[in-house]
């Protein structure tokens, strides 16, 4: 019989090799980034914010201030009410931010600290005195899910902490956009595809511009962008919620979404969507846009999509039957499998280093034949599993590199974290213009290693 | 600098006559985004080039996240140190504890890699949830017969210097416990250098043509067997000492080895690094290979170094490290290319090491202790710099303010080490200062 504590992965292993996941607090101080004039506070010891910063600054190559609580042994004996109080006036004094944005870690979850109480008496004696920033607490204890839980808990929580339901005219034609974890990029086009609807939108987070910069004269400690706190506040009254990589049935607890909160508390729709990756997830996006707006699909994106079929079908032949194994966060290979699908791939393994029940509830809207899931994987796991049964292809994050480069399979990079190449903030995944950037990658890709491994030298192809 | 923290003005000093001792040491203030970062980091990057050992990071998944192939520590054998292993602690396990989970992880690990010894290290939360790590470690040692040893490394019981000295705590276990070797003559060990991009390569090729043995680099291209006999050498000599110095004075103590702090970067330092070896053994035949080896390498450095230094003379650099010690020998290899420093700081410099630098820069340079992105992209606009010299996280402050940039760090893919590394970093400097894409930034 198991050891009832021990709960071994698919592989029969207990311990985690060579992770698929990263920490909840990493996707939180992501999350708080994409928000105007927001630092990024984690409340742990100076390691925590110093690896997740250095992972993103790897990753989107710009700076990724995130301030920490720095514990003592005297901080994890007696609580960290002081140096939460100290590390918010140092912010204060360094940054002037409007809002400070607090991730938990495993150790100030572990010794109970309460976060949003410690604030709720900082900011009443705060404002005694003067305007001080906002302040929100995302609770993000590293032993509970993975970064992608973390990334909508802090969205949950600055929803919680800020909306309300105004009467104002000019939100009741706005929407609400709840992203996944996408890249600069996506949150760019999202919004340009929105605006071409002529619809106002609020995107939460948006940190397409705080994540990627122009370069600067001066330093900016607080890059441009973001959501606006006050457009965050006006989300109680919107016409509507698209819930990226939502869940349609929210009957297990402890499952925290911004959308729902807004749908719960003022009655604002909720519309649950997969990452518009490949023509079927765009369509889907598309067709909603319209009925919301009353407007037509505008041509660009008409025109975009046939030019897309266009592509797929001069590339059809060179893809057909190609296994290829998927892995990542739910949201992004829920996406991409539904996108390999449609052009007519096989997708022989879908892995992800989230647990069963997330994977299985965002491929939920992904209408496709049953295919191996792996959850709770890591990237030993999946070495394994591409050993015995390689595929043609690999598309995942950067950290697949080892296994593809020994299995001598060609990777595409996609989604988070791409640490081996530059442009990780520019790969666009979603809408038409995406899928026709990673389709032309995809066949491109395979191309070449049918060149490289003919000796012919074939000109044309 | 009103917007600086205040509390931190007694660790920024502008050198000029009297300027006072640089303050050092501290513990980084809460809020301040230091670039430091904990106590785990300082004892896992220490430990993690023994390549032949099983690396096992006990907590939640972060830790082992953030770390996996995160230096590039090169072994010429054994790949184990680039496998990443955490036990994943989950909310059950906080709440029932992680003793099981890391008793079961470590014998399926050791059965699966067959690792010479395992290190086990404790994370935050490891201890406050009450987890017996070395009782553990203790059982699994007894079952499977290979050396088991905990690194307390929770990441708020200090810096990371406290997190090296519990990585030379568990160095230290193994030191001694291999007692059939029968040394060379001439024999070392070198403390301090990880092997970044192949250095220690270079280094030994340099020790073997003056006729020293080295047993065991703590920790470059390390390895279990090693290490165990490290006290059969007759001189340690020390790199990094900000890491390595507990052990070398713990050895001189235990087994009465003494020990020299060198440095291999720049010409002069890497010189003196062979002559101090040569010297302590006073060997008149080591004496004079050392200097046939350094004119022989200086005679084909120094003509490669000069279009280097003619484009780079009077360009000015500022480097935040690490340790205090590296930024010595980096002031000294920037002015061999012309180049005049500063700014010069460091996350966890002593006050040896910062009078050092103090003595050794120009007026006007900017030395700072425990530094964060705030002050450094202010000093390195104020100073005019044109290159920065740091690790990852300060790329992107000297790329968003259109500086050059030169990777000294764990991820650096070029060898700086040594006469050839000399030419590596003049040639890195070279392609960032002199690349035509800065006259866009202006």
């Amino acid at each position: 019989m198991k050891k009832p504590l021990l709960s071994p992965k698919s592989s029969g292993f207990v311990s985690t090799r060579n992770a698929c996941k990263l920490c909840s607090p990493l996707g939180g101080s992501i999350a708080f980034r994409g928000v105007e004039g927001c630092v990024p506070l984690v409340h742990g010891s100076q390691g925590c914010a110093t690896y997740i910063r250095r992972y993103l600054i790897s990753h989107f190559r710009e700076p990724v201030d995130i301030a920490s609580t720095n514990f003592t042994e005297d901080t994890t004996v007696f609580g960290g009410a002081m140096n939460l109080k100290v590390a918010l006036e140092n912010i204060t004094q360094q940054y002037n931010p409007s809002l400070i944005g607090v991730c938990t870690t495993c150790l100030s979850e572990t010794i109970g600290e309460d976060v949003p109480q410690m604030l709720r008496i900082v900011e009443v004696e705060a404002n005694r005195h003067s305007d001080g920033p906002a302040l929100v607490a995302a609770s993000t204890p590293s032993y509970q899910g993975t970064h992608i839980d973390g990334f909508r808990e802090a969205v949950y929580s600055l929803v919680r902490r800020f909306s309300y339901k105004p009467q104002l005219p000019e939100s009741q034609n706005s929407i609400n956009l709840f992203p996944g974890l996408w890249s600069p990029a996506d949150l760019r086009h999202l919004k340009e595809i929105v605006a071409a609807f002529e619809l106002r939108y609020t995107l939460l987070p948006d940190y397409s511009e705080t994540l990627d910069n122009p370069v600067w004269d001066d330093y900016k400690r607080i890059p441009a962008g973001g959501t606006p706190l006050q457009e965050l506040r006006n989300m109680g009254g919107a016409l509507t919620s698209i819930d990226f990589g939502g869940v349609e049935e929210l009957s297990g607890e402890g499952y925290h979404s911004g959308a729902h909160f807004l749908e719960k508390e003022f009655g604002v729709g909720r519309k649950v969507l997969s990452s518009p990756i490949g023509i079927d997830q765009t369509d889907r996006l598309m067709k909603f846009l319209a009925h919301v707006s009353g407007n037509e699909i505008p041509d660009l994106f008409t025109d975009e999509r046939g030019r897309l079929i266009d592509a797929y079908i001069d590339g059809h032949k060179y893809v057909f039957g190609k296994r290829v194994v998927v892995y990542g966060d739910e949201d992004l290979v829920a996406g991409l499998t539904s996108f390999l699908n449609e052009i007519g791939m096989k997708v022989v393994l879908v892995a992800s280093g989230t647990e069963a029940k997330s994977l299985k509830r965002a491929l939920a809207n992904v209408s496709i034949d049953a295919l191996p899931l792996m959850a709770d994987a890591d990237f030993e796991e999946i070495r394994a599993f591409c050993r015995e049964n390689p595929p043609d292809l690999i598309v995942g994050n950067s950290k697949g590199y080892n296994l593809a480069h020994e299995a001598g399979i060609p990777l595409v990079r996609v989604g988070f974290p791409v640490h081996d190449r530059i442009g990780a903030q520019r790969i666009l995944h979603i809408g038409y213009r995406g899928a026709q950037s990673l389709y032309d990658t995809i066949v491109n890709t395979l191309l070449q290693q049918k060149q490289d491994s003919s000796r012919v030298g074939y000109k044309y192809l | 600098m009103s917007d600086f923290l205040k509390d931190r003005t007694s660790q920024i000093v502008t050198l000029e006559n009297n300027a006072p001792d640089i303050a050092c040491e501290k513990k980084s203030l809460a809020g301040s985004v230091s670039q430091r970062a904990c106590v785990f980091c300082g004892s896992r990057v220490v430990l993690y080039p023994i390549a032949d050992a099983l690396h096992l990071i006990h907590g939640p998944i972060g830790c082992a996240a953030y770390t996996w192939d995160i230096r590039g520590a090169l072994s010429s054998g054994p790949q184990l140190h680039r496998l990443s292993f955490s036990t994943d602690l989950r909310e059950k396990d906080v709440v029932f504890g992680g003793e099981k989970k890391l008793y079961h992880s470590l014998i399926e690990l050791i059965d699966t890699y067959q690792p010479k010894a395992a290190f086990v290290f404790a994370t935050c939360i490891v201890g406050v949830i009450g987890d017996d790590v070395e009782r553990i470690c203790k059982k699994v040692s007894r079952e499977k017969g290979i050396d088991v040893l905990s690194v307390m490394s929770e990441g708020f019981r200090g810096t990371k210097k406290d997190g090296y000295a519990a990585a030379c705590g568990a160095l230290s276990a193994l030191i001694g416990t291999d007692d059939s070797y029968h040394a060379p003559k001439f024999s070392i060990n070198i403390l301090g250098d990880f092997n970044l991009a192949g250095e220690l390569w270079i280094l030994k090729d340099y020790y073997k043509r003056i006729g020293v043995n080295i047993i065991t680099c703590l920790t470059g291209d390390g390895r279990v067997d090693e290490i165990r006999r490290a006290h059969k050498a007759s001189l340690n000599v020390v790199q990094c000492s900000g890491s390595m110095m507990p052990l070398a004075r713990e050895m001189k103590e235990k087994y009465g080895i003494p020990f020299k702090k060198v440095s291999y970067f720049g010409i002069e330092d890497m010189s003196d690094a062979l002559y101090e070896v040569a010297g302590f053994f006073e060997d008149e035949n080591m004496m004079d290979a050392s200097r046939a080896l350094v004119a022989g390498e200086l005679n084909m450095l120094i003509p490669a170094l000069v279009p280097f230094r003619k484009d780079l003379t009077g360009k000015k650099a500022a480097i935040y490290v690490g340790g205090a010690f590296k930024a010595i020998s980096l002031v000294k290899a920037l002015r061999l290319l012309g180049m005049e420093t500063v700014v010069v700081g460091s996350q966890t410099g002593n006050s040896d090491d910062y009078r050092l630098l103090q003595k050794l820069c120009d007026p006007g340079t900017i030395l700072v202790d425990d530094s964060n992105p705030n002050e450094l992209s202010s000093f390195v606009k104020q100073k005019g710099a044109d290159l920065f010299i740091g690790g990852v996280k300060e790329r992107p402050i000297a790329h968003k303010l259109g500086l050059g940039f030169c990777d000294h760090n764990h991820e650096r893919k070029e060898a700086l080490a040594g006469y050839e590394g000399m030419l590596n970093f003049a040639r890195e400097v070279h392609a960032s200062v002199m690349s035509p894409v800065w006259k866009y930034v202006k």
